[in-house]
């Protein structure tokens, strides 16, 4: 059982600013997460979760420490480099969604494909496929003012999972929805991680969401303050 | 990708017709103008040419004065004898005659019509190819003796006569009478407001005594017998001319001698100069136009941060949006430079007409025109482009 882990942090540090006003987000974090975990980040405002998972998600880097992904030193890429990793393995979620507006759930579904080389009809299909995964085929043509919160992120969800991705980075997907959609998102990631073996990171703030997953990792004043898994994971 | 880019170009600006209308105006405006400009231009003198070639090729002008138009330097004029000494010396002169010009107002009956008197001999009509539709030229006694007799040109003839028969009438000039002898056979030259049969022809004699009052040649017209005997004719009368004025060897001609091409060519000359300015005035409100661009993609980069943070954020490399917005500035600029061109082509058939100028399309300025107002769009949607590509997605991502 001595995998390699898929994602490790290694004393990652994280420094934002110069001097004195210098605020230090991450103040060395070890992390390591395998292939086909669900994993929950909670943590107080400012406890360095989001910085931590902009680092994960290779949209930013760290400013000491190592980051590896499947074995590569992430912290060493240049941005390009690190822009075709994110499009090659990272899919993201937002609490805002972050649809295009009047643009269709096809078309925001089939939006990472532009940048994939995938043509129209290839990218149509796609489209439909993950958001069929999603439960949303039948609103495809529906622009995103059109539909429900829980709807829309739907819809994000699907655009996250229509590349293939190996890791799916959820920035508090449930925040901006009442209960029981939230329930419904978590029911869908929960079933994906399970099918699929799709690995979920994902920040929360509502204990009844991060039940969902099989780890909760809790972040306080940049360090991880509890990492702990659930036994029957 | 770049397929995809364009269609998201045509999407930006359809999301937001009247603001990129706006945007391209600027681009319509310079194209269209540098476009009509040079057009003019051209056909201002493609006129000229075409007027100047009417003269015959074999004609040749000689003024007073070192450079064509009015001279700083008071040249003398010339002499009677300054045109018999040519014609004893240049052998292959065909026709050679002395003209004085005056302008004056002509006077029949309860008409009267401003015009110029042209003072020539006979040789004058051979030399121009001028011929009379009705009547005669003058004759040897009237040209000795400078009679007041005229041939008048066809639009002093509608002018003065309308539907009445101008031969044998008596028109008044100035002060005195003359009779009207003969009807010059229109040239239907009429461009850039010079009217060729605006004019009435009297001997030199008479326009010499009756209207300039001293016996000054203002210019010497001749023809020589061909094309091959032209350069040879034209050093020849050089020589004799700098003889007959004393000029020292190390002097410059106060003079000139002109043939039908080079007179052509200092004015077209001049018309290209204009047009070349009028150009580069037009060509200043093309890159203004180029500026409104940046502007307003500037504007749309800041609008669409948040965008352009999913667009990262979902895959999109760097260099995926520094084309969207690229290819979105470059097709502005384009689409610009399309109506700039078609505007052009209307204002330059309007105008030329108005200026009764022939309509010269030049392909050649079209496309440089089009071509430079797409190029317009690369340089001035780069920076922008570039903003756009340089977001940082998290930042982007977290712009309301």
């Amino acid at each position: 059982m001595s995998l390699p882990p898929l994602i490790e942090l290694r004393a990652v540090t994280k420094v934002f600013g110069e001097g004195p006003s210098a605020f230090q987000a991450l103040r060395g974090v070890d992390l390591s997460v395998s292939r086909g975990e669900f994993v929950a980040i909670m943590g107080p405002s400012g406890s360095g979760k989001s910085t931590a998972m902009n680092i994960l998600g290779c949209l930013d880097t760290p400013s000491a420490g190592a980051y590896l992904y499947e074995g590569v030193h992430v912290e060493a890429l240049d941005r390009g480099q690190r822009a075709r990793l994110r499009r090659r393995h990272f899919g993201f979620v937002f609490q805002g969604y972050n649809l295009l507006p009047r643009t269709s759930a096809l078309e925001n579904t089939a939006l990472p494909l532009i940048y994939r080389g995938l043509r129209g009809p290839a990218r149509r299909k796609a489209a439909l496929e993950a958001l069929d995964l999603v439960g949303l085929s039948a609103w495809a043509r529906h622009s995103p003012a059109e539909l429900s919160g829980g709807q829309q992120q739907r819809v994000a969800i699907a655009r996250a999972l229509v590349s293939n991705p190996t890791v799916l980075l959820a920035d508090e997907p449930t925040g901006n929805l009442d209960s029981e959609m939230g329930r419904g998102i978590m029911d869908l990631l929960t079933a994906l991680n399970a099918r699929s073996g799709l690995t979920i990171l994902m920040v929360t703030h509502e204990p009844d969401m991060a039940a969902y997953a099989h780890r909760t990792v809790r972040f306080r004043d940049g360090r991880i303050a509890a990492d702990d898994a659930r036994q029957a994971a | 990708m770049l397929a995809s880019a364009i269609v998201l170009a045509f999407q930006a600006i359809r999301r937001n017709p009247a603001r990129s209308f706006l945007t391209v105006l600027g681009v319509v405006i310079g194209v269209a103008a540098v476009i009509t400009m040079v057009t003019l231009g051209r056909g201002a003198s493609r006129a000229v040419a075409d007027q100047i070639s009417s003269l015959g090729s074999n004609l040749v002008v000689v003024r007073p004065g070192q450079r064509m138009g009015p001279g700083g330097e008071r040249a003398p004029q010339f002499r009677a004898a300054d045109i018999q000494a040519i014609r004893a010396r240049v052998a292959s002169v065909t026709a050679i005659s002395g003209v004085e010009t005056a302008g004056a107002t002509v006077v029949y009956r309860a008409h009267n019509w401003s015009t110029s008197i042209v003072g020539v001999d006979n040789d004058y009509f051979r030399a121009r190819q001028l011929r009379v539709a009705s009547g005669r030229l003058f004759s040897e006694a009237e040209q000795r003796s400078g009679r007041p007799v005229c041939v008048v040109g066809e639009t002093v003839r509608r002018e003065l006569f309308g539907a009445a028969d101008p031969l044998g009438a008596r028109v008044r000039v100035k002060g005195f009478s003359c009779d009207v002898v003969g009807l010059l056979t229109s040239t239907g030259q009429a461009s850039m407001g010079m009217d060729q049969d605006d004019l009435v022809i009297m001997p030199l004699k008479t326009v010499q005594r009756r209207l300039a009052g001293s016996n000054d040649i203002g210019q010497i017209v001749l023809s020589v017998r061909d094309q091959e005997s032209l350069e040879r004719a034209k050093a020849e009368l050089t020589q004799v001319l700098r003889e007959r004025r004393r000029i020292a060897r190390n002097e410059d001609d106060n003079f000139n001698v002109m043939d039908t091409r080079q007179i052509a060519d200092a004015l077209t000359g001049t018309t290209r100069i204009l047009t070349l300015l009028l150009g580069a005035v037009a060509a200043v409100s093309l890159v203004v136009g180029g500026i409104g661009i940046m502007n307003i993609m500037l504007v749309s980069v800041t609008e669409r941060t948040r965008e352009i943070g999913i667009r990262l954020a979902v895959g999109a490399l760097e260099g995926d949006v520094l084309l969207q917005f690229l290819v979105e500035a470059v097709t502005l600029s384009a689409f610009g430079g399309l109506v700039g061109v078609a505007l052009a082509a209307v204002s330059s058939i309007v105008l030329t007409r108005m200026m009764a100028v022939p309509f010269a399309f030049d392909p050649a300025i079209n496309a440089v025109a089009f071509g430079v107002a797409a190029a317009i769009g690369v340089v001035f949607g780069y920076v922008p482009a570039r903003r756009a590509a340089r977001l940082d997605p998290i930042v982007a991502l977290r712009h309301e």
